[in-house]
């Protein structure tokens, strides 16, 4: 009887011990309880830059950043993720739970400033900018993205261009065709090449981003850059006729792409103009990496560019950057870090490998190729408009209504639902 | 009411060879053809991996997709294995515990939830079970909240103790089915020789649940092995089994295929082994538990 | 301390610990999904200020939610259904022990070790209409192969709320991945109820001059029930959490075509900032679980899983 007493003792305890395991289990080192003492200086990096260019960059970086303070070691969190879902869903849960990397990866914009800067998770770095001597290093339409109430939340790293119109370069000139700079001519070319049974415009929006991406670029065409960020001020409305006309612009567009956009993502889209399946395609200058680092093809010879149609003066702006948390365990590291980021010599480190260009305008541009080359030469002239599909531009509120009317709106194909769906979804603009 | 005989009883040995029945020709020849035509159903998959994980990035494209690489290429699994190989260490030290400890709680639900049934056990019993329906993703700022304030935040261990937690109702469900078919009279006869409640566990249900770990423990190695969301959100970096380094081939914009699929099939070595080598073993197991369902 | 009592808290205490896991970690943690669910924490800043069933009434207004509880009833039926029948299929197959079916009976079995988004990769390749099987379909002579999971065909056609109501074609597709995937784990679960039942019975029904179906129909059948309602519990379980197999494959899909609750509920809590509005999605997925399964597991289902007792 006390025996068996005894027994469902151990056994309770036994018991309690399993469901804790690892209390008193493995001493492994880990990000959040930092063992006190010398190797006090670790800095975590949190990224979703896990792919070949962008993590070869990445990892450049960090090679210059050891060089430079041997003493700290570095700690590169990359998550991997279809344009950063997967990151952005760890992240957010971390910074909710009060755990927040030491520095982390944001695009510009209201990704930043609507999610950690509204919560008042970030420190304003004017002052790292002043020291620095960034404040004319950086265009100023870009230091607008990320600054709230005159304070600047993060470092920009590099720069990406949405309003890219790729075509396929043999496919044109067989034809005797021009690449289109008037939405008018781009029906036109379509036409022309329909003719022939080649599908004019690829298309990928197994991931409904990309569709978005492109009515984007077709909003800006027709608005211009001003009209076109008006409309997230709240000056012009989501039922203004110009909205009506790009939409209308995008359903006729939509008859020219291939039959299976559906089951593509943006890089088999790219891959049917590669192939010369289809002409042209419309994606951020990713993948120009695409096709010259994994396809071996080469500009104008296999393919060219041209900016989307009727956007010739703009720069759709897509940057990543990196912020400082506030509460973080290594400021002052962290802080080093940020001043490699946006030093020219790690601006140039990182964007040759990752196929972008700097953010800052007094690059070495001997260190890049022809595309690269054009497009910092277009940062520096053309009037910067922030991306609605990659978070710049609006609240992710915003952006997560207006992939779903979109994804709505190329099956269906219906102009009325979709304004009365972009009114709605406006309601989330800040 | 069915009665059921012994021949199922947990290690009863069932020999039908005796009394197979004759087969026609004909009927062997469509039996065969069935099962190679499922075959190649199940196996088409497989040698689109085998395919694309040794060609050269140039070679993948959706067109070529079933064509045999021009070029044997295994720069791929080169690539592949430097990635994945410093996270296999962290899926070993997750997963053996992982599947052990759940494993045993299970099998302790399972037995006092099948055998010494208390006022309110079978409510207790679906209280458990309907654990199994969480979304997992709704309650991760909760979990990594509480796993901060126990310390074990970004640790294996707690991602071990998520997966039994997690697992206690798919695992007790499965012994206590599986205990469930230990015939009363068994237990009778040893608490009458004296024996109590741990007593009978170890002496009787125990030396019997060999099947049912079997059974058990490859669900829960394979589940735990392949898991993500938790494995991502609750560790980094170092931390990460091999999983999320999977996944961390495939690049913000870019995704390599070929070497996506050779750290595919990598990765997917240790559970297939486990099912070819115990797949016999996890049938016959499943039958010691069986028809309880 | 008597023996009696003994044996009755001893069983108590040794659950004990799984116990208060579980109303930690499970329900503790619904509680707190509930809560967040009726607050107005829609932005990334949390505000948990009371809402009432705001969310609720927004989700069910939705476009993409009504598809998605569409989605959800017909992949969810399909998939158990096939699940079942190929399950049973190769079970008896496999039963018929031909040299070889080991082999075979590995085959089935090894999709179950594998990660669905590991699958989901593959057979979007595999079922992409323009290339894939497709290629294969019309080297056999078919025109018009199907569309897969591009299609945004829904059969019958009938407006219900804000969305057409009937079978989304694209679903199939997933339906047939899962199936892939999870048909061995029925098939072994009824395999191993084939194997259980003893031969005499069979033989004894064989005397009397029953066919070899009417056997199947009559015996083998309704005492390979109790393995239908283990195997139908754990692909509810499955399919109600559908996620990765989704996420990887095909995405939300065209007009949301293959939608399904898991997938809207991630993308709006981490892309969007609409915390109370996944949550709600959590909620609501969770009392479907509960509808399909709690009845059964509490009444009939008592008979099948419950009874312990081998007489």
């Amino acid at each position: 009887m006390k025996v068996a007493g005894k027994r469902i003792l151990v056994a309770v305890l036994c018991g309690v011990l399993l469901a804790a395991t690892g209390c008193g289990g493995s001493k492994a080192p880990s990000g959040t309880e930092e063992p006190t003492g010398q190797k006090a200086k670790e800095i975590e990096i949190f990224s979703w830059w896990t792919g070949a260019g962008e993590a070869a960059g990445l990892e450049g970086l960090i090679e210059l950043f050891k060089e430079k303070h041997p003493d700290i070691s570095v700690n590169n969190a990359a998550v991997a993720g279809g344009a950063g879902t997967n990151a952005k869903a760890v992240l957010a849960s971390r910074m909710q739970a009060g755990d927040p990397p030491d520095t982390f990866q944001v695009h510009a914009g209201h990704e930043l400033l609507d999610t950690w800067v509204a919560a008042g998770k970030m420190e304003p770095l004017n002052d790292l900018y002043e020291s620095e001597g960034w404040m004319d290093k950086f265009p100023k339409d870009l230091i607008d993205m990320l600054s709230k109430d005159g304070q600047i939340y993060s470092v920009p790293v590099n720069i990406h261009r949405g309003n890219v119109l790729f075509y396929n370069y043999k496919l044109f000139a067989e034809n005797n065709l021009n690449p289109p700079k008037t939405f008018d001519e781009f029906f036109q070319v379509a036409e022309a090449l329909k003719a022939k049974g080649i599908t004019p415009l690829a298309l990928g929006d197994k991931e409904p981003w990309t569709a978005t991406h492109l009515f984007e670029n077709i909003l800006l065409g027709v608005l211009g850059p001003d009209g076109y960020k008006d409309l997230f001020t709240g000056k012009k409305k989501w039922d203004d006729p110009g909205v009506r006309e790009a939409l209308e612009i995008f359903k006729r567009m939509l008859q020219y792409v291939n039959d299976d956009h559906a089951a593509r993502n943006w890089q088999d889209a790219a891959q049917l103009v590669a192939t010369g399946k289809a002409a042209m395609n419309v994606m951020g200058d990713w993948a120009k990496g695409y096709f010259t680092t994994d396809l071996k093809l080469k500009l104008n010879e296999d393919w060219g560019w041209v900016p989307v149609p009727q956007t010739e003066n703009c720069f759709m702006v897509i940057s990543d950057t990196f912020g400082l948390p506030k509460g973080i365990k290594n400021r002052e590291a962290t802080i080093e870090w940020l001043k490699l980021l946006g030093s020219r010599e790690g601006q140039d480190v990182f964007n040759p490998l990752k196929g972008s260009i700097p953010a800052r305008v007094d690059a070495d541009t001997s260190k890049y190729d022809d595309y690269s080359k054009a497009a910092m030469q277009d940062f520096k002239t053309k009037a910067l408009t922030p991306s609605i599909a990659h978070g710049s531009a609006a609240s992710p509120g915003f952006v997560d209504k207006m992939n779903q009317v979109i994804n709505v709106f190329v099956t269906k194909g219906d102009v009325d639902e979709a304004i009365k769906g972009l009114v709605e979804a406006s309601a989330e603009l800040k | 009411m069915l009665t059921l005989p012994d021949v199922i009883r947990p290690g009863a040995r069932v020999d039908k060879s005796k009394v197979t029945p004759s087969r026609s020709r004909l009927t062997t020849a469509l039996l065969y053809v069935a099962m190679i035509l499922l075959s190649a159903f199940f196996l088409m998959p497989v040698y689109v991996m085998v395919v694309t994980s040794l060609k050269l990035p140039s070679e993948v494209t959706l067109e070529q997709m079933w064509q045999l690489p021009r070029h044997l290429s295994f720069a791929s699994y080169q690539t592949a294995l430097q990635k994945l190989g410093p996270h296999l260490a962290n899926t070993i030290y997750l997963v053996v515990p992982a599947t052990i400890i759940s494993s045993f709680v299970g099998s302790l639900n399972g037995y006092i939830l099948a055998k010494w049934r208390f006022r309110g056990a079978d409510m207790l019993f679906t209280f458990l079970l309907f654990g199994m329906f969480v979304p997992y993703q709704s309650i991760l700022i909760p979990l990594i909240n509480f796993l901060q304030a126990i310390g074990l935040y970004n640790t294996i261990p707690g991602l071990i103790l998520v997966h039994v937690i997690y697992g206690i109702p798919i695992t007790t469900l499965m012994f206590r089915n599986f205990y469930a078919a230990i015939p009363e009279s068994v237990i009778e006869a040893a608490r009458i020789d004296g024996a109590g409640i741990m007593g009978i566990y170890t002496r009787i249900a125990l030396p019997l649940s060999l099947p049912g770990f079997v059974v058990v423990g490859i669900w829960q190695f394979t589940s735990i092995w392949n898991e993500f969301l938790f494995a991502v959100s609750i560790t980094h970096s170092t931390q990460q089994p091999v999983m999320v380094a999977l996944q961390n081939l495939s690049g913000s914009q870019i995704v390599q295929w070929n070497v996506q699929m050779a750290a595919a099939l990598l990765a997917a070595l240790p559970t297939l082994l486990v099912y070819i080598f115990l797949g016999r073993f996890y049938v016959r197991g499943l039958m010691s538990g069986a028809l309880k369902g | 301390m008597t023996r009696l009592s003994w044996s009755r808290v001893a069983p108590i205490l040794l659950i004990l610990p799984s116990v208060l896991a579980i109303a930690v970690f499970v329900y503790g943690f619904i509680g707190w999904t509930v809560y967040v669910s009726m607050s107005n924490w829609n932005t990334f800043v949390p505000d948990l200020s009371f809402a009432g069933l705001k969310n609720y009434i927004f989700l069910f207004q939705d476009y993409r939610f009504q598809s998605d509880l569409r989605n959800t009833l017909f992949f969810s039926v399909l998939f158990i259904g096939l699940c079942l029948f190929f399950g049973l299929a190769m079970a008896v197959l496999v039963d018929q022990r031909l040299k070889g079916s080991a082999f075979f009976r590995n085959v089935f079995l090894f999709p179950m070790s594998l990660s669905f988004v590991v699958t989901g990769v593959v057979w979007q390749w595999i079922l992409n209409p323009s290339t894939g099987i497709n290629l294969l379909l019309k080297a056999l002579g078919v025109d018009n192969p199907p569309l897969w999971f591009v299609s945004t065909r829904i059969v019958p056609a009938w407006q219900v709320g804000k969305i057409t109501f009937g079978l989304p074609v694209a679903i199939l597709a997933v339906v047939l991945a899962a199936v892939w995937q999870m048909s061995g784990y029925a098939m072994a679960t009824y395999l191993a109820g084939l194997q259980g039942i003893p031969e005499e019975v069979k033989e004894a029904a064989r005397v009397d001059g029953a066919s070899s179906w009417q056997v199947f129909r009559l015996i083998t059948l309704p005492l390979l029930r109790p393995m239908t309602v283990s195997i139908v519990i754990m692909l509810i379980h499955v399919s109600l959490k559908t996620f990765d197999l989704v996420y990887a494959m095909t995405g939300p899909g065209a007009a949301y075509v293959t939608d399904v609750p898991g997938v809207y509920m991630f993308e709006t809590t981490f892309r969007g900032n609409f915390f109370a509005n996944g949550a709600a999605i959590a909620v609501v997925m969770l009392v479907l679980s509960a509808i399909v399964t709690v009845p059964y597991l509490l009444s009939r289902g008592r008979r099948d899983l419950f009874d312990v007792d081998v007489t």
